[in-house]
C-alpha cells in the first residue's frame, strides 16, 4: 500500500507540471495583457493615461520579460513562498482572494460527492432490484432529464421557482447577517441551509451518471450463480442483495469519482456563476474578463491540483476498498 | 466526465434481429450486409428510433431555418419588449358556432407607470390569421438565395406572431430558437468531426503501436482528463479576441471544444484496437503480407466503424452542451451569432427570468437535442455488434 502511495505521488509531479504549463499559458493566450486592458478601459472613459505610469507598470509586473521568465518567477513565487502573485484588478495578493472562496468551492465539491452517493447507492439498488417497474422508469426518466439539462439551466430554474413562488431571492452561502461574525454554530446552520440548493443543481448530472452506472453493474452482478447460492441457503432477500452483488457493484462506482471530480468542479463553477455565490466560479470569469491573469492563472491551478488530489485519494479508497485491485496494483509496482 | 459512461449492454429478451423463426427471413438474415443487421437491430429500439426522427426534424429545421423561421432573427419591434407567448388556435368559437380557423390573438399593451415595464393582455377583438407558405420578411437561403416565403406566418406581412414570446428587444423568440439550431447543432458535427480525427489518430496509433507510444498517449489523455473541463474551456475561450469576426470565432470554439473533447473517443478506438489486435483475422492478414495500413485500413476499421460511429453520436451532445455553457458566459459565440447558448444570455439574471420566463426556451431545446442524440447514440450501440 505504501508502495502504492509514492508511486502515484511520483506520478502526481508531472502532471501537476503540466498543469502549471496550462494555466500559464492561458494567462498568455490572450492578445496583450492586463495593462493594455486597462489603458484602453481608461481611454474608453476618456481619461488621459500617462506613459511613464504605464512603463512603471511593465517593469513592476515584468511583463517585457521573455515568457519563460515570467512562466520560472510565476512558479517560482508559488512553490517557494505560496506567492501567487498580485491581482491587477484588486489590487491585492492574489493569495488572500483565492483560499477564501476556495474553502468554500471545496466544501460544495465534498457536499455535492456525499449527497449524490447517498442518493445514487439507495435509488441505484432499488431500480436493479426493481427493474422496469413504475420506480425505476420514473427514476430513469427523471435521470435522463437531469443528464441532457445543463446545469445552468437547472439553477436557473431554480431561482426563478424560488423567486416566484416563495419570494425568496437567491443570496450567497453566507447569510448577510453572518457575514462578519466569526464561525459559530448559527453560521454553519446557516451555510447549511443555503448550501442544499447549489448542491443538488451541481450534483444532479453526477448523480443520474452514477444511477445508471450502478444499476447497470448491479443487474449484471444480480444474474450471476452465487446469488442463487446465496438465497438457496436461505439469507434473507436485503442480505443477499446487500452483502455480495452491491459491494460488487460499488467497485467501478468507487473508480468513477476521479472522472465525477472534474465535471463537478466544472459545475461547481458554472452554478455559482448563475446563483452568484461566494466561491470561484464569479470571480474567475470575472478575472478572466478582465485579462487579470494571475488571478485567473491561481485558479485554474489551484483547481486542477486540488482536482488530481481528489482522484488521487479515489485511486486509494479504490484499493482500500477492493482487494482485487490491491493486489493487481502491488505486483505492478 | 461525460454522458457516453461505457454503460453494460442490457442483454434484451429477443436478442436475434428479426426473430429467426420464419425461415425465409432466417435466410435474409444470414445474408444482410452488417449494417443492415445493426438497422433491423437498431429499429427494435422504440425510444432510439423516435429519438431518430427527433433528431431528423432538428438537422433539417437547422438545415432549413430561413424558411421554417416566421421571420428573421433581427427582427425588432420596439413595441413588443418581453411580449408573452400567443397561444394557437384552430377553432374559432367567436362567431357563436365552430369554426375551423388558424389564428392568433393580438396583444393589448399598456406601460407600468412605475417601472415602465409593458404588460400584455389578449386583445381576442383582434385575430392574426396565419397562413403556411406566407411572405414575410425577406432573408437569404444560406446566406445566398433571396426569398421571401417561410413556412408559416401571418397572413398579413404587417402582422406580427409571438408564438414562444418576444425577447429584450421584441425578437421573435421562436425564429431566434430555429436559428440557433444551425449554429448549435452545427458546432456540435463540426466539434465532434475534429475531435474524430484526433481521437482516431492518437487513440489508433496508441493502441496498434503500443508500448512506449501508448504510454505517452495515455499519460496525455489522463490529463486531459484530469482537468476541470469548464475552468479550461472559459480560460481558452477567453483568449479568443473579441475583435475576431462571427466565423473565426466559431471555428475558435470549435477547435477549443474538440481539443478537449478528443479523449473519450480515443480511448474507445485504443480499447478497440487493442482488442482487434490479437484477433486471429488480423494475423492471417498479416501472414498473407498485407501492409500496415491495408491491415488497419481493410481489415480492423470495418470491424469498429460501428462503435465509433456511437461513440461520435454521444460525444455530440457533451459538444452541445458545453458551447451553451460557454455561449452563456458570454465566453463563447457572441452576439449577433444565434446559438442556443447565446440566447440564454437573455435569460442572465433573476428580473428578465421572472418577468419572461420563456427566455428560458432555448435551453429546452438544448434539452431535447442532448437527450434525443443520447437516445440515438445509446441504440446505436446497443446494436453495435450484430453478430453476438
Amino acid at each position: 500500500m505504501r508502495a502504492l502511495l509514492i508511486r502515484r505521488f511520483i506520478y502526481m509531479v508531472p502532471t501537476l507540471f503540466a498543469i502549471s504549463l496550462v494555466s500559464f499559458l492561458i494567462i498568455q493566450l490572450p492578445p496583450g495583457n492586463y495593462i493594455t486592458t486597462y489603458v484602453a478601459e481608461l481611454s474608453a472613459r476618456g481619461q488621459s493615461v500617462d506613459q511613464t505610469q504605464i512603463r512603471a507598470l511593465e517593469e513592476r509586473y515584468g511583463l517585457n520579460d521573455p515568457v519563460f521568465v515570467q512562466y520560472l518567477r510565476w512558479i517560482g513565487g508559488i512553490v517557494m513562498n505560496g506567492d501567487f502573485g498580485q491581482s491587477f484588478l484588486y489590487q491585492r495578493e492574489v493569495s488572500t482572494l483565492i483560499w477564501d472562496r476556495i474553502g468554500i468551492s471545496v466544501a460544495l465539491a465534498l457536499a455535492t460527492i456525499v449527497v449524490s452517493w447517498g442518493l445514487a447507492i439507495p435509488i441505484g439498488i432499488y431500480s436493479a432490484v426493481r427493474q422496469h417497474s413504475v420506480g425505476d422508469y420514473v427514476f430513469t426518466f427523471i435521470g435522463f432529464i437531469g443528464l441532457a439539462t445543463p446545469n445552468f439551466m437547472l439553477a436557473l430554474i431554480f431561482v426563478w421557482i424560488a423567486f416566484a413562488y416563495f419570494g425568496e431571492s437567491m443570496g450567497g452561502i453566507v447569510s448577510p447577517e453572518f457575514a462578519d461574525s466569526a464561525w459559530n454554530l448559527g453560521k454553519v446552520l446557516d451555510v447549511v441551509s443555503n448550501l442544499w440548493m447549489p448542491v443538488l443543481i451541481i450534483g444532479t448530472a453526477g448523480t443520474a451518471v452514477l444511477i445508471r452506472v450502478l444499476r447497470a453493474n448491479l443487474l449484471d452482478e444480480l444474474r450471476k450463480p452465487y446469488v442463487t447460492t446465496a438465497r438457496a441457503k436461505g439469507l434473507p432477500e436485503w442480505r443477499v442483495i446487500l452483502k455480495y452483488p452491491v459491494r460488487m457493484a460499488l467497485s467501478p462506482f468507487i473508480s468513477t469519482v476521479g472522472w465525477v471530480l472534474p465535471t463537478i468542479v466544472g459545475g461547481e463553477v458554472m452554478v455559482s456563476i448563475v446563483l452568484s455565490l461566494d466561491t470561484t466560479g464569479p470571480l474567475l470569469l470575472q478575472a478572466l474578463r478582465n485579462q487579470d491573469m494571475y488571478l485567473a492563472g491561481a485558479f485554474i491551478l489551484v483547481l486542477g491540483a486540488l482536482t488530481l488530489i481528489g482522484t488521487l485519494i479515489s485511486d486509494l479508497l479504490l484499493a482500500w476498498w477492493d482487494p482485487r485491485i490491491r493486489h493487481a496494483q502491488a505486483e505492478e509496482a | 466526465m461525460g454522458l457516453n459512461l461505457p454503460l453494460k449492454r442490457r442483454p434484451g429478451p429477443a436478442d436475434e434481429p428479426g426473430g429467426a423463426a420464419d425461415p425465409a427471413t432466417a435466410d435474409a438474415i444470414a445474408a444482410a450486409s452488417q449494417w443492415r443487421l445493426i438497422w433491423l437491430r437498431f429499429r427494435r429500439h422504440k425510444l432510439a428510433m423516435g429519438s431518430l426522427a427527433v433528431v431528423c426534424v432538428m438537422a433539417l429545421i437547422g438545415l432549413f431555418c430561413e424558411f421554417v423561421a416566421p421571420t428573421t432573427p433581427g427582427e425588432y419591434s420596439a413595441e413588443h419588449t418581453h411580449a408573452p407567448p400567443q397561444a394557437l388556435h384552430f377553432v374559432d368559437t367567436s362567431g357563436g358556432g365552430l369554426d375551423l380557423g388558424f389564428y392568433v390573438y393580438g396583444y393589448d399593451s399598456t406601460r407600468d407607470q412605475e417601472t415602465l415595464a409593458r404588460e400584455y393582455t389578449v386583445d381576442e377583438s383582434e385575430k392574426v390569421e396565419l397562413g403556411f407558405f406566407v411572405e414575410g420578411t425577406p432573408y437569404e437561403m444560406w446566406g445566398v438565395i433571396p426569398a421571401d416565403t417561410h413556412l408559416f406566418g401571418p397572413e398579413n406581412p404587417e402582422d406580427r406572431m409571438y408564438l414562444l414570446g418576444a425577447d429584450r428587444n421584441g425578437r421573435d423568440m421562436l425564429s431566434r430558437i430555429v436559428y440557433g439550431t444551425r449554429v448549435s447543432l452545427s458546432i456540435g458535427l463540426v466539434g465532434v468531426a475534429l475531435a474524430f480525427v484526433l481521437g482516431v489518430v492518437l487513440g489508433g496509433a496508441s493502441g496498434y503501436f503500443g508500448g512506449r507510444v501508448d504510454t505517452a498517449i495515455q499519460r496525455v489523455i489522463e490529463f486531459t482528463m484530469s482537468i476541470p473541463t469548464i475552468p479550461l474551456w472559459m480560460g481558452l475561450s477567453a483568449a479568443v479576441p473579441r475583435e475576431w469576426g462571427p466565423l473565426t470565432t466559431y471555428f475558435a470554439i470549435t477547435v477549443i471544444l474538440s481539443l478537449i473533447g478528443w479523449t473519450d473517443l480515443a480511448r474507445v478506438v485504443r480499447g478497440r484496437f487493442l482488442s482487434l489486435r490479437e484477433e486471429d483475422f488480423v494475423l492471417a492478414a498479416r501472414l498473407d503480407g498485407c501492409s500496415r495500413s491495408r491491415i488497419i485500413g481493410r481489415h480492423m476499421l470495418p470491424s469498429f466503424t460501428s462503435h465509433i460511429v456511437a461513440s461520435l453520436t454521444l460525444a455530440i451532445p457533451l459538444m452541445i452542451l458545453a458551447e451553451s455553457a460557454l455561449s452563456f458566459l458570454g465566453l463563447g459565440l457572441q452576439p449577433p451569432v444565434v446559438s442556443w447558448g447565446v440566447l440564454m444570455q437573455e435569460a442572465q439574471n433573476i428580473h428578465s427570468i421572472a418577468g419572461a420566463p420563456w427566455t428560458l426556451l432555448p435551453g429546452v431545446a438544448v434539452t431535447v437535442a442532448v437527450l434525443a442524440l443520447n437516445f440515438v447514440g445509446d441504440g446505436i450501440r446497443d446494436s453495435a455488434d450484430p453478430y453476438q
